[in-house]
């Protein structure tokens, strides 16, 4: 196993070089809100999500109803459910192992498994293993690194928190870039601003969510099939 | 922390349930050769930008613009990244800059 990983590890570095810095940012502002590394080490060992771990810091600092963190952590990640899709048959013959595989699609680890071709002398359920695995450590190490350094140097991090913000942005921008109909980007800024203006800020997204999801299962079929890419 | 020891917890272990539950989902319902239906594809192609625009409104939910700094750091934060990531299409290079840009913003000139 430590040959596969060591063979591995080439493929998986742009991973490493993205992972490290998100991770660690995720740290910073996890020990801003905070909560120790053991909190970081665990919530990267478990939930292993980028935007949904940003987006659990927002809870805890929250207080968040378990409801709304389970819908809106569904909604974030509902991209993977179509990950998931397209890996079924390349997960086939994986065996226990699949169990892993299952758990740790990231878009990161998606990305590199779909593009990247299993080098000859591996076998494929290794190489899925082994890069899902060694992914997982990156985010892992960035996390707990950040949680360190943020909760042991003393400089002022505030404002790092709108680290989730510019994620947002830069994913606004390349769902933009991916779709040709815009009309539900649109109506995922135009419903939330009218809800926050009539419920307010504490109490506004579920109903977002559930007006949003149900406008456009009702517009299914109206809006122009576009065939494009599944999610980022 | 806002939330106390416990509700922290479960708040984790509710957002690792469920992350693990919509990655495990697709080999639950699907492992067995059926076609997902049409309603769900439709979803997958139409949800995910909608979604990152209400995220994007749900983080700057306690912006006011009528007092304090007005909303401008933050406006002005986000069309860097935005600007930024349509010009070099870099995604950490966006968030980094436009973030670093944030925390002078809101300790300096706003603070």
């Amino acid at each position: 196993m430590i040959n596969i990983l060591r063979k591995s590890v080439r493929y998986s570095l742009p991973v490493f070089f993205g992972y490290i810095p998100l991770g660690f940012a995720f740290g910073i502002m996890l020990s801003d809100a905070g909560y120790n590394p053991v909190w970081a080490f665990f919530m990267a060992l478990f939930i292993f999500a980028g935007t949904g771990q940003f987006l659990a810091v927002e809870f805890l600092a929250a207080g968040a109803d378990i409801p709304q963190v389970v819908l809106l952590t569904f909604l974030i990640n509902f991209r993977h459910f179509f990950y998931g899709l397209s890996m079924i048959p390349k997960y086939k013959g994986t065996g226990i192992r699949k169990l892993y595989l299952m758990f740790g699609l990231t878009d990161e680890t998606y990305a590199l498994l779909t593009t990247t071709k299993v080098p000859d002398d591996i076998k494929k359920e290794d190489f899925y293993f082994a890069i899902t695995l060694l992914n997982h450590s990156y985010w892992i190490m960035g996390c707990v690194l950040g949680a360190t350094v943020g909760s042991l140097v003393n400089i002022s991090f505030k404002g790092i928190d709108f680290v989730m913000t510019a994620l947002f942005a830069v994913l606004v921008v390349e769902q933009w870039k991916s779709h040709s109909n815009h009309f539900p980007a649109l109506l995922g800024f135009c419903v939330p601003i009218i809800a926050l203006l009539l419920i307010g800020p504490d109490n506004f997204l579920i109903p977002t969510l559930i007006v949003v999801s149900f406008v456009l299962l009702c517009l299914q079929g109206k809006l122009t099939e576009r065939g494009d890419k599944l999610g980022r | 922390m806002g939330a106390d020891f416990t509700h922290s917890l479960i708040i984790v272990i509710a957002a690792a349930i469920t992350t693990a539950g919509v990655r495990y989902l697709p080999f639950i319902l699907f492992d067995h050769g059926k076609e997902p239906p049409k309603w769900i594809k439709y979803l997958g192609d139409v949800l995910p930008p909608a979604i990152m625009s209400v995220l994007i409104i749900y983080c700057l939910r306690n912006v006011n613009l009528l007092s304090g700094s007005h909303g401008i750091p933050e406006l002005l934060c986000i069309a860097v990244a935005v600007l930024l990531h349509i010009w070099r299409s870099n995604v950490l290079l966006s968030i980094c800059v436009s973030t670093v840009l944030y925390m002078i913003l809101v300790q300096t000139v706003f603070a």
